[in-house]
């Protein structure tokens, strides 16, 4: 690749976290994070360069972003309101909250504010049930809403007196690891011979295992 | 109504404001176990867990102790933990997540010793931004003070441990789909036999994958003596447990209880629990484990909290969430809210999940709105059959994995309990909640 799209600090980052695993494609949704942290959302640049950093295609990259919900493969809003409508929530009077939500926002859930401020959406179970209806905004926890109070956090995100707490969306992890593995290398390579021979062993002793599902 | 006085094993902690501190830690007691521990041989630690008679906390309940000692045969290489809690109405791990790091740390530690592995990843769900911050505090914390990394405390043990965000997928909480992620993968979980963990499993080497709250049952474990965690409760199902408790209740909220001395009307209506419930309705019917277990009527509610209990009564114990739900909820609406959940989380991989959510999802939908036929009822039935033969529990198996089988537990429950109700949707053409 002749230009880099992630920044010299996150490049840096990045090539951290796939040192951490035993095989680099293990850092492939990490560095999605990392990529969304940057641009709020999964650029075709950045899986790109991804895929050179764990050594998959971009495609690979693409094809295992889309299953997840957090990977944005589109463009989205500053902030990502998640409104959860699952049963504790539906119980809860979540749908009644979507609604008004999506009329403040004049966005159905999915859709992204012209101004590109808000994306809306209705979101599985968010584990935090005993506060409902239970809203997110970029993955932190803005309590139980009602629909008043959510016009007031709508207002307090324009703002920007949340920041604090809500940074912009695609900054999942405020906290940086700071060490690396420690194992010793030897420690580690006489274990992963010891499992070699005794997997050589057990493949020798039983029926090879099949790894279709027949 | 009588609450045991069963010691707070996992919650201890939570009172404090800066519970999640390794300060706090250290000053309550934190790392002792884990010092404890590195006295002891590998194999005698985990005979204390297995003593301990501890069930996996995260849904299933296998017993802990039997996980680790199916692999004491061949060495095991990773350490995995479990903490995509996604199973709807569950949050009892969010909260050990933010408030207590140290000590689910402090678990893997002993566990990862006891197992003699040198790198364990702990896998939690994308969403939890403030437990990735706080676990990953933990961990470096942890590093520092000599807790994790080479050679912890002087024992000459070491262990390296990875915080590992998923990414928003409700399948990754099976422990296969959640192997295939920390791959760098979709989550599509794997075909047992062979790919049971403990035998191929991360990077098809041999895997224990165990729950967040039993990593954080095993330091008290170790400094208690496992014979002591096996007095709580009773018959199999030992110690105490976290039940999160949501829905119409005064007081919504996780608690910690010790397992079947309790009930679930303890749980619900005692004051210093569930308060009873909201708005002077009456119970109507509750979820004992999970969106996957099927419903109870309140003629169960005096069930003591038990994994064989509930087990024997026709639905599990699961997750450890309980909703409960009023007079005033449609069940219709709960039952396709719930199935609308399963088809959107729907891996894709077999047919019956597939398409038999998708399907079920849309009936429900239709005569929630008023679009149902009397037919409908035997139609979902039919359908539930193609997914879980017999629609019985524990259900019969057609998928890779339980994500298929637990589709028909809400539908089944609300047609069998509540048929009425779905015919009165069907003839009044809407809702009568609305």
């Amino acid at each position: 690749m002749s230009e880099r799209h992630l920044s010299a600090d996150l490049l840096a980052q990045a090539k951290s976290v796939v040192a951490l695993y035993p095989e680099p494609r293990s850092a492939l949704i990490p560095l999605c994070h990392l990529a969304q942290e940057q641009d709020g959302w999964l650029r075709p640049e950045a899986m790109s360069e991804i895929a050179e950093l764990v050594g998959v295609t971009p495609a690979e990259v693409r094809g295992t972003a889309t299953f997840y919900d957090m990977l944005h493969t589109e463009p989205v809003g500053t902030y990502v309101i998640a409104v959860c409508t699952n049963i504790a929530c539906l119980l809860g009077g979540a749908q009644e909250l979507l609604e008004h939500a999506s009329s403040s926002l004049g966005v159905r859930a999915g859709g992204t504010t012209p101004d590109g401020v808000f994306t809306l959406e209705e979101s599985e179970c968010l584990a935090d049930c005993d506060r409902t209806p239970c809203v997110q905004v970029n993955h932190r926890y803005v309590g139980a809403q009602t629909p008043q109070s959510f016009d007031q956090l709508l207002d307090d995100l324009r703002t920007g007196s949340l920041s604090d707490t809500v940074p912009p969306h695609g900054t999942l992890v405020r906290v940086r690891r700071t060490v690396g593995l420690t194992a010793e290398k030897e420690a580690v390579a006489a274990e992963r011979a010891a499992m070699a021979e005794a997997q050589a062993t057990r493949a020798s002793a039983a029926k090879p295992p099949s790894g279709t599902a027949s | 109504m009588a609450i045991t006085d069963a010691p707070k094993i996992v919650t201890a902690r939570l009172g404090y404001t800066d519970s999640h501190t390794l300060e706090r830690y250290l000053a309550t007691g934190g790392y002792e176990g884990l010092r404890k521990a590195l006295t002891m041989t590998p194999e005698a630690v985990a005979h204390e867990v297995d003593t301990a008679s501890l069930l996996g906390r995260g849904g299933a309940g296998f017993p802990a102790g039997r996980k680790w000692s199916m692999l004491r045969k061949t060495a095991i290489t990773y350490l995995v933990v479990n903490g995509d809690e996604s199973e709807p109405a569950t949050f009892k791990d969010h909260l050990l997540i933010e408030r207590d790091p140290h000590q689910i740390l402090e678990g893997v530690l002993i566990s990862a010793y006891a197992l003699q592995v040198t790198q364990a990843f702990i896998y939690l769900r994308g969403e939890f931004a403030l437990g990735l911050e706080r676990l990953q505090e933990a961990v470096n914390d942890a590093y520092a003070h000599g807790a994790v990394g080479a050679d912890i405390f002087g024992s000459g043990f070491s262990l390296d441990v990875v915080v590992h965000p998923g990414a928003g997928a409700y399948i990754c909480g099976e422990e296969t789909a959640l192997l295939e992620s920390l791959e760098g993968k979709r989550g599509f979980p794997r075909i047992k036999p062979p790919f049971f963990p403990a035998v191929y499993g991360l990077y098809n080497e041999p895997t224990v994958v165990n729950n967040v709250e039993t990593m954080a049952n095993i330091p008290w474990i170790i400094t208690n003596g496992g014979a002591a965690f096996a007095a709580l409760g009773a018959g199999r199902s030992a110690g105490t447990r976290l039940f999160a408790l949501a829905g119409h209740v005064r007081n919504p909220g996780t608690y910690e209880l010790e397992m079947v001395k309790t009930t679930f009307r303890d749980l619900i209506y005692a004051p210093v629990l569930g308060g009873g419930i909201t708005g002077g309705n009456t119970l109507k019917a509750f979820i004992p484990g999970g969106v996957s277990a099927p419903w109870f009527g309140p003629d169960k509610v005096d069930l003591p909290l038990g994994q064989d209990e509930v087990g024997e009564a026709g639905s599990m114990l699961g997750s450890g969430s309980v909703v409960v739900m009023d007079s005033s909820t449609c069940m219709v609406r709960a039952a396709w809210r719930i199935t609308k959940f399963f088809a959107r989380e729907s891996c894709g991989q077999c047919t019956p999940c597939r398409e038999g959510a998708g399907w079920l999802e849309r009936i429900m939908y239709r005569i929630e709105n008023g679009d149902g036929r009397e037919e409908d009822l035997d139609l979902l039935m039919d359908l539930c059959d193609n997914i879980s033969p017999g629609v019985a529990w524990p259900p019969q198996q057609t998928t890779i994995c339980v994500l298929g089988p637990s589709i028909p537990s809400s539908i089944a429950s609300g047609i069998r309990m509540f048929r009425d109700e779905f015919l009165v949707h069907v003839k009044d053409g809407g809702c009568p909640f609305d």
